[in-house]
């Protein structure tokens, strides 16, 4: 029994796939793929970028990511982002912005998207892969300045959101955020933009010290109502003399 | 270089459990639904400020918990549904009908669930606070009081003992009362998050109590609780929905 003559153009109805006819069978053939075999997911990172900071200051937002990160940059938008996580599928997130915002750019209707749009965005690619199984193994860090207001947001591979006035991805969570929370935390609205750029020095330089896939050669960006600045690659001091008097934790002879 | 590699990869895990707790009472003529709002993974806290319960309309709010990504994606669509619903009634989904949405929004993923539980608070057509509460696949009922989420084995036995009088032996001569008032509810509401911040390490931050009041209820005890505002979306509701914001401790 065909129950919607008409919805399908011609097209022969298959018992085998639906035996009640109780949908236009045109609209849900499954797709077969000659080389579905070898079709693969991500199912881990493969090449791995590094990692992002955010904090909030009193003129917006400011983030900090060594260079394994800083792998190209988003900065001719309204608003910045780094990610971590795999960089095949960081790149493929940025080829899909970029072509939404040329789209939105050609469309030129006065309507332009802001932090939180392009955020409500991501989240909702980044929720859709994952309900695919077939997730972008990244996690986002969205900041963002728009009529006087900013704007910092997460979102990683399984698509879980928030936002909070200190981010950070994963691998740091346990050596940077208590940092960034202790001095951000209760100062968003007071913090001057010389205290941001040292806090987030602070950090630098203590993962740099104690991760071991940390580099000392990071960026500093800032996303204020005069726009985007992302600082050239810059390094901490760092001290390195008391090694030597350590004893007891290493493969020392002595 | 070594030939092809062992398959030693697990399989991508969609899920994630996010922590917190949520809580919900009726009264007579009123509904309570509480939540707390850190949220967390492992031993991490992601954010202090994220909110679990949500006003759908000035007779309902929605408390959601576990995999906060799909606790959000699941309330925006509830939200759309009862917007279509609007747009096609001229009228809001009565309590009861959006407990039967849910259920039939849950169960359509029987087999890839929502990793949420729900807890719908609110008042019923004809009057009566109302908790209706939801097992991740939909399966629901309608009860005086519920708590879900990390503190709920916590919590849970607090309130049978509290709201039910279970273990309770009544003073001869008298009954335990079907309903409590407004403000032994409140300070149960708040009594039980304090306590379940003090034992579960990932309850705490802050707490949001959502007030539902039937219409005709006299709204002089509540102006008297300290810092509460009203959240009723439209100015001819009948209904009134209030919400209490109080801190816990963020250790």
């Amino acid at each position: 029994m065909d129950h919607f003559p008409g919805t399908h153009w011609g097209k022969p109805r298959n018992d085998n796939i639906d035996a009640y006819g109780t949908y236009p069978l045109h609209a849900h053939q499954p797709r077969t793929d000659a080389f579905a075999d070898g079709v693969q997911r991500t199912q881990q990172p493969v090449v791995t970028g590094a990692s992002v900071l955010a904090l909030k200051y009193k003129d917006g937002i400011m983030m900090a990511a060594d260079n394994l990160a800083s792998y190209g940059s988003l900065a001719r938008f309204k608003d910045i982002q780094r990610a971590s996580g795999d960089m095949a599928d960081f790149q493929q997130l940025k080829h899909i912005l970029d072509t939404l915002l040329i789209e939105q750019f050609v469309q030129d209707d006065g309507h332009k998207f802001g932090p939180t749009e392009i955020y409500e965005y991501l989240s909702r690619l980044m929720y859709g892969r994952r309900s695919k199984m077939d997730p972008l193994w990244n996690s986002l860090l969205v900041g963002g300045f728009k009529d006087g207001k900013s704007f910092l947001g997460y979102v990683d591979l399984l698509g879980t959101t928030y936002s909070a006035p200190t981010l950070r991805n994963w691998v740091w969570r346990y050596i940077a955020q208590p940092l960034l929370r202790k001095s951000v935390e209760g100062r968003e609205d007071t913090l001057t933009e010389e205290e941001a750029v040292k806090i987030l020095e602070g950090c630098m330089k203590v993962l740099f010290y104690r991760d071991a896939r940390s580099l000392n050669k990071y960026q500093i960006a800032a996303v204020t109502e005069k726009g985007i600045w992302i600082s050239d690659s810059r390094s901490v001091e760092t001290e390195w003399a008391f090694a030597e008097g350590i004893r007891g934790y290493g493969a020392q002879t002595q | 270089m070594s030939p092809i590699s062992q398959p030693t990869s697990v399989a991508f895990n969609p899920y994630a459990e996010n922590g917190g707790t949520i809580l919900a009472i009726a009264g007579l003529d009123f509904a309570v639904v509480a939540g707390d709002t850190r949220q967390s993974e492992g031993y991490s806290i992601q954010t202090r400020y994220a909110p679990k319960v949500f006003r759908l309309t000035d007779k309902a709010t929605l408390a959601v918990n576990g995999f906060a990504a799909d606790g959000n994606i699941f309330v925006k669509t509830v939200k759309q549904r009862l917007e279509w619903y609007r747009h096609a009634h001229a009228k809001d989904m009565p309590l009861r009908a959006i407990a039967r949405l849910i259920q039939t929004m849950l169960y359509a993923k029987r087999f890839f669930p929502y990793y949420v539980y729900n807890i719908l608070g609110g008042i019923e057509e004809d009057g009566s606070g109302a908790v209706y509460s939801f097992d991740p696949v939909g399966s629901y009922e309608r009860e005086a009081c519920r708590a879900a989420g990390a503190a709920s084995s916590l919590i849970q036995p607090f309130l049978d003992n509290q709201i039910y009088f279970k273990n309770q032996v009544a003073v001869s001569g008298t009954s335990h009362p079907k309903h409590l008032p407004i403000l032994d509810v409140l300070s149960l509401v708040t009594d039980s998050f304090t306590s379940a911040t003090e034992r579960h390490i990932e309850v705490g931050d802050g707490l949001e109590i959502y007030v539902i009041v039937a219409s005709g209820r006299s709204l002089t005890e509540l102006s008297s609780i300290a810092g509460i505002e009203e959240v009723t979306g439209s100015a001819s509701a009948t209904d009134r929905v209030f919400v209490i914001r109080r801190e816990l401790k963020k250790d």
